[in-house]
């Protein structure tokens, strides 16, 4: 080998054994570790597609598997709204560079920075069903029959974690969006506003479409990080996704699954790494139709 | 005359409906700025309360002085320590994210050699993987490395997830510098270490900020792989730490809030001195 190849192997021989170690590695093994039985940290049989089949068809983990989906599901969506369509609101606001707009952009992503603990605990005293600020607020106001244990009882939980995560994330699709808006020439504005007043065409003819690249990273990004919910509901629900399995989640679920919990400490590496293949196979799968569809509407200016 | 006329009103009702959605627009980021704020100053005000005193009036402006709160945490927790783990994980994973990802980026884009293209696919493949799921193989791994309960599994673990995006974003970077100090500095003989050294790397630097504050915010407020990795109290980063402190002190809500706000004001304050570059650097990602 010359020098100069010698030294290129110098360069890139570190970094590369990092990536294979520490994240090729682990993610392949996690494919083999399901189709095996485990007997705590002991790999046993060969088991082929019986881990798969507990998960998915027999009780009580189906029914467990479907709640968690559905959470999912729900948090997806209802993020979707909150989350990436307030984030699109407020990059469009932020876009006029009204006065304030600097301050008001600092402020949008401010939560973005912090810690998904500290912002779980904060929420988490915030809404106490007597001692928590927004009880306190609403009985000030007089609208005390609205105060609820938000957190603690199934119809209204999953949601506080949903707004909880609106709040800490909302900043991020907002900027995303901004630096999409930014980047429309100002030359093909002038031009629609000489067709048009209207601020609704405005908006769905020329933004949205012409943001659709960001939109595509936005969508996407929101989607794994749906499906990989664990930080919030874990701080601010519990591991087992009180009350009542109301706020369980894949995430918590898998951990669970695999490390078991405080009430009942079994824990089965097998079926936690079948839990793993489906939740990851279902992301791939998800993750690359929502991107190939997105792609497939954004314009090259 | 009649056209003359029209145009007038056609502009009056353009100048009002632009004063009205202005006016929208501006009432909706006020709004916004306020519940985005809210929370955080209800937090540090409480940070400096008696419990009494958050119950009666969460709102209310608190004596700055009293600072018992933060008196009880210095004297009775392990808060320290954890604030000074967490620096020494992420300093140290940023030191090896940027010297390894420097190195892989610079092979990459500036020598011409057989199998690069394919090298980079690699790094890059591992930019969207959700490692969370792998957990259970990562946990044996560190086990048979015999560094569970031990900081370096963390910086291991960091250091392979930061390398995609800083690969990614140096690779972009280093390929725009031009050729010709580098072929100035080979005819003069200089060896290839010294000119990535010396030559290139001073010009990489805002390049290294940008996938720096990718990486550092993060890594900083992780918690999910120390709780996997780490259970010894003294090892504890800062969001695992504080988990442990919020299970002891649950009924004095003002050492709660002053915990919060000790652990929230690093990342804020230097937030709020470099928000451009954590804006840019944060969502460099999906930014194209």
């Amino acid at each position: 080998m010359t020098g100069r190849g010698l030294w290129i192997t110098a360069l890139l021989v570190p970094p590369l054994a990092f990536v294979a170690l520490f994240i090729v590695y682990p993610i392949v093994a996690a494919f083999a570790y399901a189709f095996f039985d485990w007997n705590g940290l002991l790999r046993g049989e060969f088991s082929g597609l019986a881990n798969f089949h507990t998960v998915l068809f027999v009780e009580p983990y189906a029914s467990w598997t479907r709640n968690a989906f559905t959470h999912n599901v729900i948090v997806f969506f209802a993020l979707m709204v909150l989350q990436n369509g307030l984030g699109f609101i407020l990059a469009y606001a932020l876009w006029r560079e009204l006065p304030g707009a600097r301050f008001h952009r600092v402020a949008v992503f401010l939560p973005v920075v912090l810690s998904t603990i500290i912002v779980g605990y904060l929420f988490k005293l915030f809404l106490h069903p007597l001692f928590g600020v927004v009880n306190i607020s609403l009985r000030g106001m007089g609208l005390g029959f609205i105060a609820q244990p938000w957190l603690g009882q199934d119809s209204t939980a999953l949601w506080a974690l949903i707004v909880a995560n609106a709040w800490h994330m909302v900043g991020f699709p907002t900027l995303v969006f901004l630096a999409g808006m930014q980047r429309i020439p100002t030359e093909m504005l002038d031009a629609v506003r000489m067709e048009t007043q209207s601020e609704w065409v405005k908006i769905t003819k020329i933004v949205w479409p012409l943001v659709a690249p960001s939109a595509t990273i936005v969508f996407t990004l929101l989607f794994v990080g749906a499906f990989n919910w664990f930080e919030l509901p874990y701080i601010m629900a519990g591991l087992d996704g009180s009350p009542y399995g109301s706020t369980d989640v894949l995430g918590l679920y898998f951990y669970r699954t695999a490390f078991g919990n405080v009430s009942s400490g079994q824990q089965d590496f097998g079926l936690g790494s079948a839990l793993a293949v489906l939740i990851f196979v279902f992301i791939a799968a998800i993750a690359s139709v929502i991107t190939v569809r997105l792609r497939a509407r954004e314009i090259q200016i | 005359m009649s056209t003359a006329a029209s145009t007038i009103n056609y502009d009056r009702r353009g100048l009002l409906g632009t004063l009205g959605r202005d006016g929208l627009l501006q009432i909706i980021l006020i709004a916004n700025t306020i519940i985005m704020l809210m929370p955080i100053i209800i937090m540090v005000f409480s940070a400096f309360k008696t419990t009494p005193q958050i119950f009666q009036s969460p709102f209310g402006i608190p004596d700055f002085g009293n600072v018992v709160n933060f008196v009880k945490i210095w004297n009775e927790t392990n808060f320290l320590r954890y604030l000074l783990n967490s620096f020494i994980v992420t300093g140290a994973s940023m030191a090896l994210i940027l010297t390894l990802g420097t190195m892989a980026a610079y092979a990459i884009a500036r020598y011409e050699f057989w199998g690069a293209g394919f090298i980079l696919m690699f790094f890059l493949a591992g930019l969207t993987l959700p490692l969370k799921l792998a957990i259970i193989p990562l946990f044996m791994l560190m086990r048979d490395l015999g560094i569970l309960n031990n900081q370096l599994s963390l910086i291991f673990v960091y250091t392979a997830m930061g390398l995609p995006t800083t690969v990614f974003i140096l690779t972009g970077f280093i390929r725009t510098l031009p050729n010709e100090l580098e072929d100035a500095a080979r005819m003069d003989g200089a060896s290839e270490a010294r000119i990535m050294w010396s030559i290139m790397l001073p010009l990489v630097r805002p390049a290294m900020v940008i996938a720096g504050i990718q990486n550092v915010v993060p890594i900083w407020n992780d918690f999910f792989f120390p709780l996997v990795f780490i259970q010894r109290d003294n090892l504890k980063t800062l969001p695992q730490g504080l988990t442990t402190f919020m299970g002891e002190y649950t009924t004095d809500w003002g050492v709660l809030f002053s915990g919060l706000t000790l652990s929230a004001a690093p990342i804020i304050i230097i937030y709020i001195v470099l928000s451009k570059q954590f804006i840019s650097g944060m969502t460099s990602g999906a930014v194209k």
